[in-house]
C-alpha cells in the first residue's frame, strides 16, 4: 500500500511538472514592464537603489506586514519554550573566542555600511540585520553570549522598536492623504529612519529565531 | 533559451521535488527541508519567469526578499514545534503507522 | 558559453536538492541542505539579483543551516541521554 502511495505521488508530480514546463515555455510576452516604471518614479522615491525603493516605498506595506509577521513567529516560539532555562554556556575554544572578539567589530562595520549603502546601491536593512543576526550566532557558538532566556524590557524594545518605528512614521505619513506616502523632499531620510530601525530589530528578531531555543533541555 | 528562463524550469523541477519530499518524508526534520526546497523553487520561478526577456526586474526581487526573510522564520517556528514534540513524546514522525509497515 | 554555466549551475541546485531530500543520513541530509543554499546564493547572482544573494548566503545557508544542526544536535543528545538512562 506504501508504495502504491509512493508510486502515485511521483507519478503526480511528474506529471505537475510536465504540465507546469509547457506552460513555462508557451508564455506570451510580458504586457506589463515594471522595470519601467519603477525607473520612471525612482528619482521621486528618496533611494537610488530600485530594489530598495520597491521595498520600503512602492510596495512599503508589505514590508510592514512582514515584519509584524516575524515579530509573530518570534513570540509564537518563544510561548513553545514554557519558561525553561538555556543550558549554561559550554567549554570555550579559545582560538574561536579569540577569533570571534576579532570578527565582532567587523561584524557590526559590514552591517552599518550595509544599512547606509542600501540607498545606493544593493544592500539595505534586511541584509545588515542578517549579518548583526549571524554575529550573535557566533559569539553564541563561541562562548561569548549566553543563550537567551525569556526576554526582559531591553531586549523587548529592540525586538519590537523595528516594527513600531515603522508603524509611527506610517501613521504619521497617515494624515497627509495615505499610508505610507511619502513627501519626496523627505522620503530619503524617513527611509533611513525606518531602515535603522528595521535593522536593529531584524538583527535581534533572527538572532532571537537561534538564542532562544538553542541550549534548552530537551 | 534565455537564463532567466531556465532557472524558471530549475525552480519548477524544485518546487515538484519539494512537494513530493513533503508528502513522502516522514521524518520531521526532512518535511522541514522539503518544505525549503519548495520554497526556494518558487522564488526561482518567480524571479526567473520575470526576467525571461533578460532584463533585472526589482519588483519580484523585492518579493523574493521578503519571502526569503519569512521562510526563515516559518523553518525556525516548525523546528521549534518538532522540538517540542519530540522534548514531550521522544517522537519525530507525525504518526506511529509509519513504523508498522 | 554563460547560458553553459547557468545550466551546470541548474543541475547542481537540482542534484544537491535531491542529495538532501534522498540520503538516508540526516547529518548529511543537513549539509547538502546548506551547500543547496550556497548554490542558491549564486544563482541569484548569475540573475542579477545581489540582493537576494547577499540575503541567501547570510540567511537561507547561514541561519536555517544553524537552526537546522542545533534541532539536530538536540534530537541526538536528547536520543543520547535516554539510552543513558534506559
Amino acid at each position: 500500500m506504501k508504495r502504491l502511495i509512493r508510486a502515485g505521488v511521483v507519478l503526480a508530480g511528474l506529471a505537475l511538472a510536465a504540465a507546469l514546463i509547457l506552460a513555462l515555455v508557451q508564455l506570451p510576452a510580458a504586457v506589463v514592464h515594471l522595470p519601467a516604471l519603477v525607473a520612471t518614479n525612482l528619482a521621486q522615491s528618496g533611494v537610488e537603489h530600485p530594489v530598495t525603493a520597491v521595498l520600503l516605498n512602492f510596495r512599503g506595506y508589505d514590508t510592514l506586514l512582514e515584519v509584524a509577521v516575524l515579530l509573530l513567529a518570534l513570540l509564537t516560539l518563544l510561548a513553545l519554550s514554557g519558561g525553561e532555562a538555556p543550558a549554561p554556556v559550554g567549554a570555550a575554544d579559545p582560538l574561536l573566542q579569540g577569533l570571534a572578539r576579532k570578527a565582532l567589530p567587523l561584524i557590526v562595520l559590514s552591517a552599518g555600511y550595509l544599512l547606509w549603502a542600501g540607498a545606493h546601491r544593493p544592500g539595505g536593512a534586511f541584509q545588515a540585520g542578517a549579518v548583526l543576526a549571524a554575529g550573535a550566532v557566533l559569539l553564541q557558538l563561541a562562548g561569548l553570549l549566553p543563550a537567551w532566556a525569556a526576554p526582559r524590557l531591553l531586549l523587548r524594545l529592540g525586538l519590537t522598536l523595528g516594527f513600531f518605528v515603522f508603524l509611527a512614521v506610517a501613521a504619521a505619513l497617515l494624515v497627509g492623504g495615505a499610508l505610507l506616502r511619502y513627501p519626496p523632499a523627505s522620503a530619503g531620510g524617513l527611509i533611513f529612519l525606518i531602515e535603522a530601525g528595521l535593522t536593529l530589530s531584524l538583527g535581534l528578531i533572527l538572532a532571537g529565531l537561534f538564542l532562544f531555543v538553542t541550549g534548552r533541555r530537551a | 533559451m534565455s537564463a532567466g528562463l531556465l532557472y524558471a524550469l530549475a525552480g519548477v523541477l524544485l518546487f515538484v521535488l519539494g512537494a513530493a519530499g513533503a508528502m513522502l518524508l516522514a521524518h520531521l526534520l526532512r518535511k522541514v527541508l522539503a518544505f525549503n526546497v519548495m520554497g526556494s523553487g518558487a522564488f526561482l520561478v518567480l524571479v526567473g519567469l520575470a526576467q525571461r526577456e533578460g532584463l533585472a526586474d526589482p519588483v519580484p526581487q523585492a518579493m523574493v526578499l521578503t519571502g526569503i526573510v519569512v521562510a526563515v522564520a516559518a523553518t525556525a517556528l516548525a523546528l521549534g514545534l518538532m522540538r517540542a514534540l519530540h522534548a514531550r513524546t521522544g517522537r519525530t514522525h507525525l504518526t506511529e503507522e509509519v513504523r508498522h509497515d | 558559453m554563460s547560458l553553459a554555466f547557468d545550466l551546470l549551475l541548474a543541475l547542481a541546485l537540482l542534484w544537491s536538492a535531491w542529495r538532501s531530500l534522498a540520503t538516508p543520513d540526516l547529518a548529511r541530509a543537513v549539509v547538502m541542505f546548506i551547500v543547496f543554499g550556497l548554490l542558491m546564493a549564486l544563482a541569484w547572482a548569475r540573475l542579477d539579483a545581489p540582493d537576494i544573494a547577499l540575503a541567501e548566503a547570510a540567511i537561507g545557508a547561514g541561519l536555517t543551516g544553524a537552526l537546522l544542526l542545533d534541532a539536530l544536535g538536540a534530537l541526538s543528545a536528547r536520543r543520547a541521554r535516554k539510552g543513558e538512562e534506559a
